[in-house]
């Protein structure tokens, strides 16, 4: 099967020879919500700009939809929207038409009917006479998303998106991000808020050093790699864990107070009520228990951490 | 062909223009007419008549050229330096439109205004000078293809150009002074033989004794030779533009 966005064997050697990107094949399933994770300088950003065309790759093929991003880039072009990373916009345009204009360039005929859609589910509305150096930072970013969206993509590209956005304009934003994706768009998002990830997408890829390490289905990725912990607050101290427990993935605070059993959520099944019989049978008493779920975060930071084997 | 873009890049184009009005059309009129005041009128009327022509209007054809350069080469290459510079450029590299759509649009908009410009310089001058025009189709044609190669020009050189000062070189070190010492201000048959010579390496001799010749029959040199130089001058910018595209110079990483 082919994705709506089909990578290939992806190199880009910069001018000056960094290696930014290193063999990159990726399949992006159509009507998904992927997000891209990765430390600064990844190559994420680089990864977004040769599907889209501002940069040009060193060897390897891209499709979009189908259509080759060099051979056939009219087609490939015209079925994306892009947010890029950085704030540029041109400061005395006004806000109308500088989302007019993004949609002319894309090849669209005017419909001002759906501008003024675009820009009232984006708030932006009142502020469509201003020029673009009236509004604020958080506004801007809202007019980079409304320009990608005047021509009405298929595949949307937004390269961290709620960099510098407040609490309430990023919720909006998820919003957005969800009905778009109910509206058949596909959404390939980078962020640094792991929660956001975790919130919004459908898979997950990490990508280190130019190299895509893992892609994987959120859920499935949070289940086989996230680690489960119950924590007891015991009411006696312990000097030691008693042998009796005998297990591993035991630990004991320093003080003794509190007991701590990490398992794997998956393959561990029962095993903590196992762990809670036990102590009960060796008449430990604990005060308070409980139990959390590794974030994609700490999944996140232990895999971009680890070095390459 | 994706009309639509050249029409959003045009557009967006002329309507900075519009926003500039004082910059753009204003001052080189005014600047244009003080030519007319001091040249034309003033002392214009106590020089001697050059092939038949009053001096005043002798200088009419070079300093709509000397303004039609300038402003063509200025025009576009700040067109697509500054969104170079400021970063909107992803989004026109980063749209469905092919290279001869991105220099319609930015080409296509400086040259209209060089053109509307050198029209006014020419409308101006009515009122400093009289004069005639033998051949106006030519003399349109000629405005327009100059317009157009320098707009070519200027866009390689808004493409080349790492810095603002760089846009501003060309234009003051090189245009001024080869349009002042291609015959603006006088015919170069009065020139000593040597200088003579020289002066046919400076492409903009050609530009304005061609120009000159379609208000008074008079050239310099020949209209063919003229025309041909003019051709060659929009071949070579066309081929720096293609191959501008074809290797991505300064555009894409
Ligand atoms: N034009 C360029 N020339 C040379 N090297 C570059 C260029 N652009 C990016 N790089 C390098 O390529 C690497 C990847 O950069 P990229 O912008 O893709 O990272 P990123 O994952 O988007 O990082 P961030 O999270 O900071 O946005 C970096 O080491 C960067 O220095
Ligand atoms: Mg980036």
């Amino acid at each position: 099967m082919t994705g709506i966005i089909q990578v290939d064997g992806l190199n880009k050697l910069y001018r000056g020879g960094f290696q930014a990107l290193r063999d990159v094949n990726l399949s992006i399933r159509k009507g998904e919500i992927f997000a891209l994770l990765g430390p600064n300088g990844a190559g994420k950003t680089t990864l977004i700009s040769i599907i889209c065309g501002i940069v040009t790759p060193s060897s390897g093929t891209v499709l979009a939809d189908g259509h080759d991003i060099v051979s056939d880039y009219r087609a490939a072009r015209s079925r994306i929207g892009l947010v890029p990373q950085e704030l540029t916009t041109d400061a005395f345009e006004s806000v109308w038409n500088t989302v007019s204009f993004s949609r002319g360039l894309f090849g669209k005929p005017r419909d001002d009917a759906h501008i003024e859609k675009v820009l009232r589910d984006l708030s932006l509305w009142d502020k469509r006479n201003n020029r673009l150096l009236e509004l604020s930072g958080g506004m801007k970013r809202r007019v980079m998303i409304a320009k990608a969206l005047s021509h009405e993509p298929q595949i949307l590209f937004l390269d961290e998106p709620t960099a510098g956005v407040d609490v309430e304009l990023r919720r909006d934003m998820w919003e957005m991000v969800s009905s778009l994706r109910e509206a058949g768009v596909t959404i390939i998002l980078t962020t640094h808020y792991i929660e956001e990830a975790e919130a919004m997408a459908d898979r997950i890829g990490v990508i280190r050093k130019g190299e895509l390490i893992l892609v994987e289905d959120k859920t499935t990725l949070m289940d086989k790699l996230g680690q489960k912990e119950l924590r007891l607050q015991l009411t006696e101290p312990l000097e030691r864990i008693p042998d009796a427990l005998g297990r591993a993935g035991l630990s004991l605070s320093d003080d003794g107070y509190r007991l701590t059993y990490s398992y794997d959520a998956h393959s561990e099944q029962g095993s903590v009520a196992a762990v809670l019989r036990q102590l009960n049978e060796l008449g430990i008493e604990f005060s308070d228990l409980q139990s959390r779920q590794s974030s994609l975060e700490d999944i996140f930071v232990s895999l971009v951490h680890e070095e390459v084997a | 062909m994706n009309w639509y873009a050249i029409r959003a890049i045009y557009g967006f184009e002329m309507a900075r223009t519009r926003r500039t009005l004082m910059q753009s059309i204003a001052s080189p009129v005014i600047s244009t007419s003080l030519y007319f005041v001091v040249f034309g009128s003033a002392i214009g009327s106590r020089m001697v008549e050059i092939d038949g022509i009053s001096y005043g209007a002798f200088i009419i054809p070079g300093l709509i050229m000397l303004s039609l350069l300038n402003e063509s080469i200025s025009n576009a290459s700040f067109g697509i330096y500054f969104p170079r510079f400021s970063g909107t450029i992803y989004e026109v590299l980063s749209a469905p439109v092919s290279p001869l759509e991105i220099v319609m649009g930015y080409v296509g908009a400086a040259a209209s205004k060089s053109v509307i410009l050198g029209l006014l310089i020419l409308a101006t001058a009515r009122l400093f000078v009289d004069y005639h025009i033998a051949h106006p189709v030519w003399m349109l044609a000629f405005l327009v293809t100059t317009a157009v190669t320098f707009s070519l020009f200027g866009f390689i050189i808004g493409i080349w150009a790492d810095g603002f000062e760089k846009l501003q070189i060309v234009p003051m070190m090189l245009v001024t002074p080869l349009t002042f010492l291609g015959g603006s201000f006088y015919s170069i048959n009065m020139l000593p033989p040597l200088w003579q010579t020289i002066t046919l390496f400076n492409p903009v001799v050609y530009l304005i004794s061609a120009f000159r010749w379609s208000f008074y029959g008079v050239a310099d040199v020949a209209v063919g030779v003229s025309i041909a130089a003019i051709l060659g001058f929009l071949l070579l910018c066309l081929g720096g533009i293609f191959w501008i595209f074809r290797t991505g110079y300064r555009l894409k990483q």
